[in-house]
């Protein structure tokens, strides 16, 4: 965990020292019951979303034919810069992906991004993935793997991690 | 231009309060895991939304212990206040960590708990009940919490006026890794606030001097020093004002209010040369920033008392075609402000991609209602509205989009059941009997699978008997009922064949028994396997069945109440946009009138200046011709 010093009040402390810019005409109170409702309508929304999530799921996403491919990267990854991903699927191209500085962040702060989510037929299937990046020696990376999973009838949950630098297999499946 | 991020610097902490720098090997829960990505790019929406839905399904189980976020589940319910808060949703967050704190849990995990709702009290300037939630606290706390813990007190006490306790505390702290320069400055505020003058000046001399290696470390040293030159020179020490500050570096986010006080020090000093040198350096930079113009009429100034007074005229002129301009500016930001062109800028999407979208704004030629808004963004209030504003506007956005979306999914709907309704009467009819050859087939092979334990249990052999000898026995004993009973008909002899063909039968049966049973047995096995594909197929299909239903059926009730949510809160987003906005023009629109009264006064001061510059220097033209 980071440190975590609070510093909201010096920012406020320093407003001694500056000349803050005043809301002398806005109604305080007015603020307060503005920034509560503010709250509320987010909740709403956020309630709204659970909602539409689950139905867009049942709909779009069977639980019988979902397939969902996460990424997330690996314990000696810290200073690989992963560029962009491939997958494909059955030998066709299902999504490729390029990745943003916050995105790329977001990863090494351990975070697992949702690459793929869609529909497949239950039976045996091939996953080929293919990663383009810089190693921290500067060096490009490329590299390809080619699985295999089965797919049941319960929604498929595969994930992907890309460790290039742990001495480990680059690019491993793990089924979850 | 630098001074925004002044006032970041408590966002950027704050951001750094969130997702503790797990690995993503440590991470068991995938949907916890993109909580986790989602958050790390600042998207706290999206990842309060997966948290929510994986913590909800969680507790929705019977046995929580086998779900893989149960791994993570402390972390998770901590997670959900930090998104919370970062998503400035503090009710929810106060309420989500003040369960952990109420609920059933070690003390430590209390601890924490009431570390976190204390920081959200305090945020929300709810001091008494900051300082309740941290008296809740119990025994030690970890170490890696423990100096924010007293860091977070001690703000608090400052909060409340309790000043010395704050400087107690405070004094622990100091040298503290992670509060380096933070401790320090706070320490003098508490001792200024305690009125203990002499020795806060002496705390911001030290905090000022702090080693800074990093970008927020430098602010806070730059705020000391610029604190404490500001009130060294009030008390007119200006010779002491000078070197603090000089230590203010000159391309941070106080180096203009730096250069200033240096100058207003040096001319103090009546060292008018002197302070000629940084007032050049400002007048300078960014013509909207409020110590520039200050600067541009204090340089001619200067110049003025050094006698120089043909300079000082040509930079009056300067400073009076620069407010002139700064003037036009103020009443097209005003102008565009009134027509609601401010609103408009403000949520532009292409700036928002870059994280210094403010200062990049100003500098866009075809905003002229945001070129003071780096200005405006120094006031708490203003950035409170605007923060709340660009929510409003997201929320906008997501809800036109879903409602977008119910048109697609209805077509989709209506597609399945076009494809679907024709095709399931013939399908239902070929499976129902399928359903029953199913139903036999099972049947027949449960009842060998008991035979066999039968057979283990109790030896049968004529059970083993095959369909030849069944057919030789059943055929055997009728002749034998047809001959009827012995010695009445003279066909005894025909009786003892018809016994030892049985006898036959029952030997090789018995002698064949323990070979039959392997058979069986290993047949039975391969049937085991058959019958599991079977069974899976069947299942397969019966889901299939059902999902095929499931794709266009029990949807209206939801996409009509749905609708109906994302309808009145669509409405509800636009009034408080509507509201959020009219404030955010009113704030901003005191703040341009202030700024346009400071200028029109600059331009009045500058006018006069020039004139009284110009007989100056005529005179001293005169005075000079023989």
């Amino acid at each position: 965990m980071p440190k975590t010093p609070i510093i909201a009040l010096l920012t406020a402390l320093a407003c001694l020292c500056w000349s803050p810019v005043s809301a002398d005409d806005v109604s305080r109170k007015e603020m307060r019951s503005l920034d509560e409702q503010v709250q509320e309508i987010k909740s709403d929304v956020l309630s709204i979303a659970a909602e539409l999530d689950q139905l867009e799921e049942r709909l779009l996403f069977p639980s019988n034919t979902q397939l969902t491919v996460f990424v997330a990267i690996g314990d000696g990854t810290e200073s690989f810069r992963l560029d962009s991903i491939r997958l494909g699927i059955n030998d066709a191209l299902a999504t490729h992906h390029i990745y943003s500085f916050k995105e790329l962040e977001a990863l090494q702060q351990g975070g697992v991004q949702r690459l793929y989510m869609g529909n497949l037929p239950i039976g045996t299937h091939a996953l080929e993935v293919s990663v383009l990046g810089k190693l921290p020696s500067g060096k490009d990376f490329a590299h390809a793997e080619r699985f295999t999973f089965d797919k049941g009838i319960d929604p498929a949950l595969i994930g992907i991690t890309v460790d290039p630098g742990s001495g480990k297999a680059p690019i491993a499946l793990k089924d979850w | 231009m630098t001074r925004p991020l002044a006032w970041t610097i408590g966002l950027q902490l704050a951001l750094m309060l969130l997702c503790s720098p797990a690995r993503a090997d440590d991470v068991r829960d995938l949907y916890f895991g993109e909580a986790l990505f989602q958050a790390g790019q600042g998207k706290y929406f999206e990842a309060l939304e997966r948290l929510d839905a994986e913590l909800g399904q969680h507790y929705g189980l019977d046995e929580p212990e086998l779900d893989t976020l149960h791994h993570h589940i402390r972390e998770a319910e901590f997670f959900v206040g930090d998104f919370e808060l970062n998503y400035r949703m503090h009710h929810r967050a106060g309420r989500a960590i003040s369960a952990v704190l109420n609920g059933d849990v070690d003390q430590s995990v209390r601890n924490e708990a009431a570390y976190r709702l204390a920081r959200i009290h305090f945020q929300k300037a709810q001091m008494a009940d900051a300082l309740e939630a941290l008296a809740r606290i119990e025994g030690s706390m970890p170490a890696r919490v423990r100096d924010d813990v007293e860091f977070l007190r001690a703000n608090v006490y400052l909060a409340v006026g309790r000043s010395a306790e704050a400087a107690e505390v405070l004094r622990e702290l100091q040298g503290t890794k992670g509060l380096t320069g933070f401790s320090e400055f706070n320490l003098a505020v508490a001792l200024l606030q305690d009125g203990r003058t002499a020795e806060a000046l002496q705390q911001l001399d030290r905090a000022g001097q702090v080693d800074a290696r990093d970008a927020m470390t430098h602010s806070i040293r730059d705020k000391a020093n610029l604190v404490l030159g500001g009130m060294l020179l009030e008390s007119g020490r200006f010779e002491e004002a000078r070197a603090p500050l000089e230590r203010v570096r000159l391309e941070g986010p106080m180096s203009n209010e730096a250069l200033l006080g240096a100058g207003w020090a040096e001319l103090s000093g009546e060292n008018f040369e002197r302070a000629v040198v940084p007032w050049s350096i400002l007048a300078d930079r960014d013509p909207t920033d409020a110590a520039v113009q200050e600067a541009k009429l204090a340089l001619p100034y200067a110049y003025s008392r050094l006698n120089v007074h043909g300079r000082a005229a040509v930079l009056y002129g300067k400073a009076l075609d620069t407010f002139g301009r700064e003037l036009n500016k103020l009443d097209a930001s005003m102008g565009s402000i009134e027509n609601g062109s401010f609103l408009e800028a403000l949520v532009r999407e292409e700036i928002h991609q870059d994280k210094d979208w403010v200062v990049r704004m100003r500098s866009l030629p075809e905003t002229p209602e945001t070129f003071y808004l780096v200005e405006l963004l120094a006031s708490h209030d203003f950035q409170t509205a605007l923060q709340n504003y660009l929510d409003l506007e997201d929320l906008r956005k997501k809800l036109a989009t879903w409602q977008a979306s119910f048109d697609a999914f209805d077509s989709v709907i209506a597609a399945r059941a076009d494809y679907f309704e024709p095709l399931l009467p013939e399908v239902d009819q070929t499976f129902r009997e399928l359903d029953s050859r199913f139903r036999v087939r099972v049947e027949q092979y449960e009842l060998l699978v008991k035979r066999m334990q039968d057979l283990l249990v109790m030896p049968r052999p004529e059970f083993l008997a095959t369909t030849e000898e069944k057919v030789l026995s059943t055929g055997l004993t009728a002749m034998d009922e047809a001959l009827g009973g012995v010695g009445r008909d003279g066909n005894d002899e025909l009786r003892q064949r018809i016994r030892r063909l049985e006898g036959i039968i029952t030997w090789t049966l018995h002698t064949q028994y323990d070979d039959r049973l392997t058979r069986f047995y290993e047949n039975l096995q391969d049937m085991q396997g058959s019958v599991a594909l079977l069974k899976e197929h069947y299942q397969a299909f019966v889901r299939t069945r059902q999902a095929a239903t499931l794709s266009y059926q029990g949807y209206d009730a939801p996409i009509k109440r749905l609708r109906g949510r994302i309808h009145q809160a669509s409405a509800k987003v636009d009034q408080l946009m509507a509201r959020q906005g009219r404030m955010l023009e009113q704030v901003a629109m005191a703040e341009l009138e202030s700024r346009q009264r400071r200028l029109v006064n600059y331009q009045h001061q500058a006018r006069y200046a020039l004139a009284d510059s110009y007989d100056r220097a005529t005179q001293a033209q005169y005075a000079e011709e023989p």
